[in-house]
C-alpha cells in the first residue's frame, strides 16, 4: 500500500440484495485499487478489493478490436434490424442503466427481461395472486422476535442479512439481538445458516409446498393427519409447535431464498409462504421478503414495473406491454429458437443458461455489455467493456426490500457506464428507425 | 409565441368568466401581447382554461409501483400503444409513467401531485415522476407516523421538532407535509395489527397522543411559511362515526391553515342506538365546518363507480377493506416512517354504502359555498380513477344528468343523504376554480391556475359541448410551457415537465442531533438518506414566506 490513499466512507456495496451502504472504502490513488473494505463481508471485500480495471478492449467486434463508439453504431445497427430482439440481464448494473435499456426494447419493439426470469420470477407470478404483507429491513432489525429463514442459506449467500439486518442486530423492540429472537432454518439440508437457528427444520426435497400448506391449515386451526411426517419428513409435532410460535409473535418474519422458488412448484410455493405471512395477520403481525442475490435486481423489477406495469418477461412487439412469463421469458425466448438478435447486459446467460438456450445464443447476433470477460461476452458479435457499478459508476440501486441508494463509486474507469453507452445506442436506434418503430397497425386495432 | 384567438376564457383567479379574449404566450409565460407573426390559433366556439391541476392523487412511488406489479389484470385489458414519439404503457387504476403523464395531459391536466411518500422512498419516487412525462409534479413527505419527529416531540423539544420538519422535506426534496392516520403505524406494527381510534389516545410506545402530532404538525408547517399547508388524512378514514374525528381534527387547527383531503371518506355518521354499522352522512356538518373557517380547504376524494385500487399509507385501513375485498392485499412497514397497504377494489351502485360514499361526495361539493376551499379529486385511484374526472365533472354542472345517475344506486343509501334536495349546478367557472385556480391557490403556486400576464403557459382548450363528460374528456389543445403538447387530441410531441419543491430554512445544527438516531434504529446510513440535486431533472424550487420576503 503506498503513501497516497484516500477513503470513502458509507459507500455501497452492489456484490448481492443486501446493498450494505456502511463501507469505508480506502482506495490506494498510486494502484488504483481498493485496499481495504471496512464493514464488508467476506464476499464484499473480495468485490472491492480483488477489483481491478482490466486491460481490456473498449470493444470487440466479432473479435477484433474497436472503439467503443464503433460498437455502438454495430449493435445500433443489429438491434434497427431485428425482427424480434430480445434484451436479457440488468440486475447488476444502476436503475438509470435499467431505464435506457427499456426505452431501447420499447423502441424497437422487444422483449425486455431480467434475471428475475431465473431467480425470483416466481415470487413475483405469486404476488400478483396473493399480495405480500413486507417491511424494510429496518422493521425486522427492530421489531422482529420471529424470524423464519426458509429456502435459503443467507450465512454463505447474504452474511449481513444476519448480522446488520436480522439475527444478531440489536434493535429498538429488540435490544438484546439475538437473545430476544427466535430464529428458525427451514431447508432440505443443514446449512451453515443452521448455526445461527434455535430451531432447525429439515423438509424432504421438493416437500416444500406441503409443509407450507399444513401451516397454513394448522394456524387456521384445521386438521392435519400426521402422515404429513412421512410426506414431507416433518413432524406434526414440530408443525404445530411452528404453527404456535408464528401466532404467539408479536411481529414474525418470513425471508425465503431460491429454495422455494426454483424447485418443484416454483410459484405455488412462494404463492404458498406470500399466503401463510398474510393469514398470519388475523392473529398477530407478520411480514414476508424474498432474499434477493443481485445488487440490484431489485431495481430492475421496479424500473421495468414502472415503464411497462410487468416486473419482468415483457414483450413489446405489439406496439404496448404484454406479460406472459414462459412465453415472454429469455431462457424460453431462446430455446424456441425464437429470438433473432439478443443484447445482454450485465448478466452472463451463456453461462447458467440450459444448453438449447447457450446454443441459440451462438446462432444469432449478440450484443454484449459487461466490465469483464464472460461466457456470453466472448460468444458476443458486439462486446462492449463498461465500467463496473457502484465501483467506478455512481447511479441508484434498491436494496432488496425496494430501499433506494445512491452509489459512491472509489475508482476512476477508462470505460464508459452502462447507461451512457445504452443512451447513445437507443438515439442511434431511433435515428436509423425514425423514431420508435410502430407495429403494423391492423395487430394494433385488433388488440385495442 | 403563439396568440390563442377568439375563445372564451375561463380565469377566476383573474376574474375572467368567458370573455372572449386573445391568450398571448411567449418563453413559456403568459404575456400581455405578442408581434403580429406569432402562430395564431383560432378557438372560435371553444372554452379556454388554465391547465388542470391535481392536488392529491397517488400516481408515482414505492406503493404505487406495488399496486403497479399487483394487478396484471387490469393492465391487460387497457393498453397504451407507443407512437413514433411516445412511449407505449399501460393502463388501469394504476398506469405505467408514462402512461400516466400522457392521460393527465390528454384529460387537460399540466400539473399533479403525489401525495404520499415515505422520505427513504423519495429517490424512487423521483425516479417515476422523471418518467412521468408532460406534467408538472411534486409529492407530499409523510411525517405523521415519523418516530424522529415523534422522540422529539415526547421531550417537548419543539424548535427541533420544526427544524427537523424543514429537514425531511428539503432532503425528500418534497412539496408539502403530509400527515395519515397520525399515531396508527406504532400500534399496527408493534401491537398486533391494532390502531388508534380518538384521538386523545396514547400513541403505542410513546408519550403522545395524535392531537399532539396534529397541532404540532400544523403549526411547524404553518410556522415554516410552506406554499401548503399541513396536508391531513385524518384518523378514523372509512369508519361509521368518523365525522366526529373530522371535525375535531379541524379544531385543532385553531386558526392555522391545515388541507383535509379527501374529506368525502371523513364524514360518516353512524344511526344512534342501531346495532348494525353502516355509516350515514353527515356531509352538511363537514361542509357546513369548512365554509364557515377560511383557514380549512378540503378535497374531496369523491368516489366513482367501477374498479379503483385502494394504496394509503394507512396500513389498518386497507387492512379492513382486505376483509371485505376478499383478494389480494400488500402491507408494507418503512421503518420509522409508515406503514402501507393496497387492495384492488370495486365501488358498486347497488351497494349501500357504496352508493353512501358516493352521495356524500356530491352532496360536499353541491354543499361547498367556497369552491376555492372544497376542491376536485377522487384521491385517485382510491376513489376511482382521473380518468373519471369528466364524468364527475358532468355529475356537478348536469343536474338532469345527475338524476339519471342516482337513480341506479342503492334507494336506501340515498335516502340517508340530502342529495335529491341539491338542485345546484356548477358553473364552467365554478369548475375552473375547483378544478384548476383553486387547487393552484391551495398549493401556493402562484404562476398556476390562472391566465394572467407571468403565469406559467400551461393552458387547456376544450371544444364546447352540451355533454360536459365528453367536453372534459378530450380538449382540443393542451399548451406546456408554451409548448403546443396537444394538438386536435393528439400528443404532439415530447414534453418533460418539472419537478415542484420546497427547501424550508433550518438551523444546520439539526443534521447532528437527528444523526444519533439513525445510526442506532435505522437501516441506511444517515450520510445516505438525504436525495441529492441529480434527482430533480427539471426542477422548479418554491419559495417559502419567509424566503420569498427575504428575496423581495
Amino acid at each position: 500500500m503506498s503513501a497516497n490513499t484516500h477513503v470513502i466512507r458509507d459507500a455501497t456495496c452492489t456484490f448481492c440484495g443486501c446493498v450494505c451502504d456502511d463501507m469505508h472504502l480506502t482506495v490506494d490513488d498510486d494502484t488504483h485499487k481498493i485496499v481495504k473494505a471496512e464493514n464488508a463481508c467476506v464476499l464484499g471485500r473480495a468485490w472491492f478489493k480483488e477489483h481491478g480495471i482490466e486491460e481490456r478492449p473498449y470493444a470487440l467486434i466479432d473479435g477484433a478490436e474497436a472503439s467503443t463508439q464503433e460498437a455502438i453504431e454495430a449493435a445500433a445497427q443489429i438491434l434497427a434490424n431485428a425482427r424480434y430482439p430480445i434484451i436479457y440481464g440488468l440486475s447488476d448494473t444502476t436503475c438509470e442503466a435499467q431505464r435506457e435499456a427499456v426505452a431501447i426494447a420499447d423502441a424497437i419493439g422487444g422483449t425486455i427481461d431480467t434475471t428475475t426470469s431465473v431467480c425470483h420470477g416466481p415470487s413475483g407470478m405469486a404476488f400478483q395472486g396473493v399480495g405480500e404483507s413486507t417491511a424494510t429491513l429496518g422493521e425486522m432489525r427492530n421489531r422482529a422476535d420471529l424470524l423464519i429463514f426458509w429456502g435459503g442459506n443467507p450465512a454463505e449467500s447474504h452474511p449481513r442479512l444476519f448480522t446488520r439486518y436480522t439475527v444478531t442486530a440489536k434493535g429498538m423492540y429488540v435490544p438484546n439481538g439475538k437473545k430476544d429472537r427466535t430464529v428458525v432454518l427451514v431447508d432440505v439440508r443443514r446449512t451453515p445458516s443452521a448455526a445461527v437457528a434455535d430451531i432447525f427444520v429439515q423438509v424432504k426435497p421438493r416437500r416444500d409446498f406441503e409443509v407450507l400448506w399444513a401451516l397454513r391449515a394448522l394456524v387456521k386451526g384445521r386438521h392435519v393427519d400426521p402422515c404429513i411426517e412421512q410426506l414431507t419428513g416433518v413432524s406434526l409435532a414440530t408443525l404445530q409447535d411452528l404453527a404456535a410460535r408464528m401466532k404467539a409473535c408479536r411481529f414474525g418474519v418470513l425471508l425465503f431464498g431460491m429454495g422455494l422458488t426454483m424447485t418443484r412448484g416454483r410459484h405455488f410455493n412462494s404463492g404458498a409462504l406470500l399466503a401463510l405471512a398474510s393469514d398470519l395477520n388475523e392473529y398477530t403481525h407478520f411480514v414476508a421478503k424474498p432474499v434477493r442475490g443481485h445488487g440490484n435486481v431489485t431495481g430492475a423489477d421496479n424500473v421495468v414495473s414502472w415503464q411497462t406495469g410487468f416486473p419482468f418477461g415483457v414483450n413489446l412487439s405489439r406496439g404496448y406491454p404484454r406479460f406472459n412469463p414462459g412465453e415472454f421469458t429469455t431462457v424460453d425466448v431462446l430455446s424456441r429458437g425464437e429470438a433473432d438478435a439478443a443484447m445482454i447486459i450485465a448478466a452472463d446467460p451463456a453461462s447458467n443458461f440450459p444448453q438449447p438456450a447457450i446454443e441459440h445464443l451462438r446462432r444469432i447476433p449478440v450484443i454484449a455489455l459487461d466490465p469483464k470477460s464472460t461466457h456470453t461476452s466472448r460468444l458476443a458479435k458486439v462486446a462492449i467493456t463498461t465500467a463496473t457499478y457502484g465501483i467506478s459508476v455512481g447511479g441508484t440501486v434498491y436494496r432488496m426490500d425496494d430501499v433506494p441508494l445512491t452509489l459512491r463509486p472509489a475508482l476512476p474507469s477508462p470505460y464508459p457506464s452502462d447507461q451512457s453507452v445504452l443512451k447513445r445506442m437507443k438515439e442511434r436506434v431511433r435515428e436509423l428507425i425514425g423514431g420508435n418503430r410502430m407495429p403494423p397497425m391492423d395487430r394494433v386495432a385488433v388488440a385495442a | 409565441m403563439l396568440r390563442i384567438v377568439n375563445g372564451r376564457v375561463y380565469d377566476p383567479a383573474n376574474g375572467i368568466d368567458g370573455e372572449v379574449r386573445d391568450v398571448c404566450i411567449a418563453d413559456g409565460r403568459i404575456v400581455a401581447d405578442v408581434a403580429a407573426q406569432a402562430r395564431r390559433i383560432d378557438v372560435q366556439g371553444m372554452v379556454v382554461m388554465p391547465g388542470g391541476l391535481d392536488i392529491h392523487c397517488h400516481i408515482a412511488g414505492p406503493k404505487v409501483n406495488l399496486a403497479r406489479k399487483l394487478q396484471p389484470e387490469d393492465h391487460r385489458v387497457d393498453v397504451q400503444p407507443r407512437t413514433a414519439i411516445t412511449r407505449s404503457g399501460v393502463g388501469g387504476t394504476v398506469p405505467s409513467t408514462f402512461t400516466t403523464g400522457y392521460r393527465y395531459a390528454l384529460l387537460g391536466y399540466t400539473t399533479a401531485m403525489e401525495a404520499a411518500v415515505p422520505p427513504i422512498n423519495a429517490r424512487h419516487t423521483l425516479e417515476e415522476l422523471h418518467d412521468t412525462p408532460i406534467i408538472d409534479k411534486g409529492f407530499y413527505v409523510l411525517m405523521g407516523n415519523n418516530v424522529v419527529l415523534y422522540k422529539m416531540l415526547e421531550k417537548g423539544h419543539r424548535e427541533e421538532f420544526r427544524n427537523t420538519v424543514a429537514w425531511l422535506l428539503a432532503a425528500s426534496k418534497a412539496y408539502a407535509a403530509k400527515l395519515v392516520n397520525p399515531g396508527g403505524d406504532e400500534a399496527w406494527k408493534g401491537r398486533r395489527n391494532a390502531n388508534v381510534t380518538r384521538l386523545d389516545e396514547k400513541i403505542e410506545s410513546f408519550e403522545l397522543t395524535p392531537r399532539q402530532v396534529i397541532g404540532a404538525l400544523i403549526e411547524a408547517v404553518d410556522g415554516l411559511g410552506l406554499p401548503h399547508p399541513a396536508h391531513i388524512h385524518c384518523n378514523n378514514l372509512g369508519h361509521s362515526g368518523n365525522f366526529e374525528t373530522t371535525l375535531e381534527t379541524m379544531r385543532i387547527a385553531d386558526g392555522h391553515r391545515a388541507h383535509i383531503t379527501h374529506v368525502q371518506f371523513h364524514s360518516y355518521g353512524h344511526v344512534a342506538g342501531k346495532s348494525n354499522d353502516d355509516p350515514t352522512s353527515r356531509a352538511r356538518e363537514i361542509a357546513q365546518y369548512v365554509n364557515t373557517h377560511p383557514n380549512i380547504s378540503a378535497d374531496v376524494g369523491q368516489v366513482m363507480f367501477g374498479q379503483a385500487t385502494a394504496m394509503t399509507a394507512d396500513a389498518p385501513l386497507a387492512y379492513m377493506l382486505s376483509r371485505f375485498a376478499g383478494g389480494k392485499w400488500v402491507n408494507a412497514d418503512t421503518e420509522h416512517e409508515s406503514g402501507c397497504g393496497i387492495v384492488p377494489f370495486a365501488y358498486q351502485d347497488r351497494i349501500y354504502t357504496h352508493a353512501l360514499q358516493w352521495a356524500i361526495g356530491l352532496e360536499l361539493f353541491l354543499m361547498s359555498e367556497d369552491p376555492w376551499r372544497m376542491v376536485l379529486s377522487t384521491d385517485h385511484p382510491n376513489g376511482g380513477s382521473f380518468m373519471s374526472y369528466p364524468k364527475l365533472i358532468r355529475l356537478l354542472m348536469d343536474r338532469e344528468f345527475r338524476k339519471e345517475e342516482m337513480a341506479k344506486v342503492n334507494p336506501r343509501a340515498l335516502r340517508q343523504t340530502v342529495l335529491a334536495d341539491l338542485d345546484r349546478e356548477y358553473t364552467l367557472r365554478e369548475i375552473a376554480i375547483v378544478t384548476r385556480a383553486g387547487p393552484a391557490r391551495l398549493l401556493g403556486l402562484t404562476n398556476k391556475g390562472h391566465l394572467g400576464v407571468g403565469a406559467d403557459a400551461d393552458i387547456t382548450i376544450y371544444e364546447d359541448r352540451e355533454d360536459k363528460e365528453q367536453m372534459f374528456s378530450a380538449p382540443r389543445y393542451v399548451i406546456k410551457d408554451g409548448q403546443l403538447v396537444i394538438e386536435d387530441h393528439e400528443i404532439r410531441t415530447e414534453h418533460e415537465g418539472r419537478v415542484l419543491h420546497v427547501a424550508p430554512d433550518y438551523d444546520p445544527g439539526i443534521v447532528e442531533v437527528i444523526r444519533p438516531f439513525f445510526e442506532s434504529y435505522y437501516s441506511i446510513r444517515f450520510d445516505n438518506y438525504a436525495v441529492d440535486d441529480s434527482y430533480l431533472g427539471k426542477h422548479e424550487l418554491v419559495a417559502t414566506a419567509q424566503q420569498r420576503a427575504a428575496g423581495a
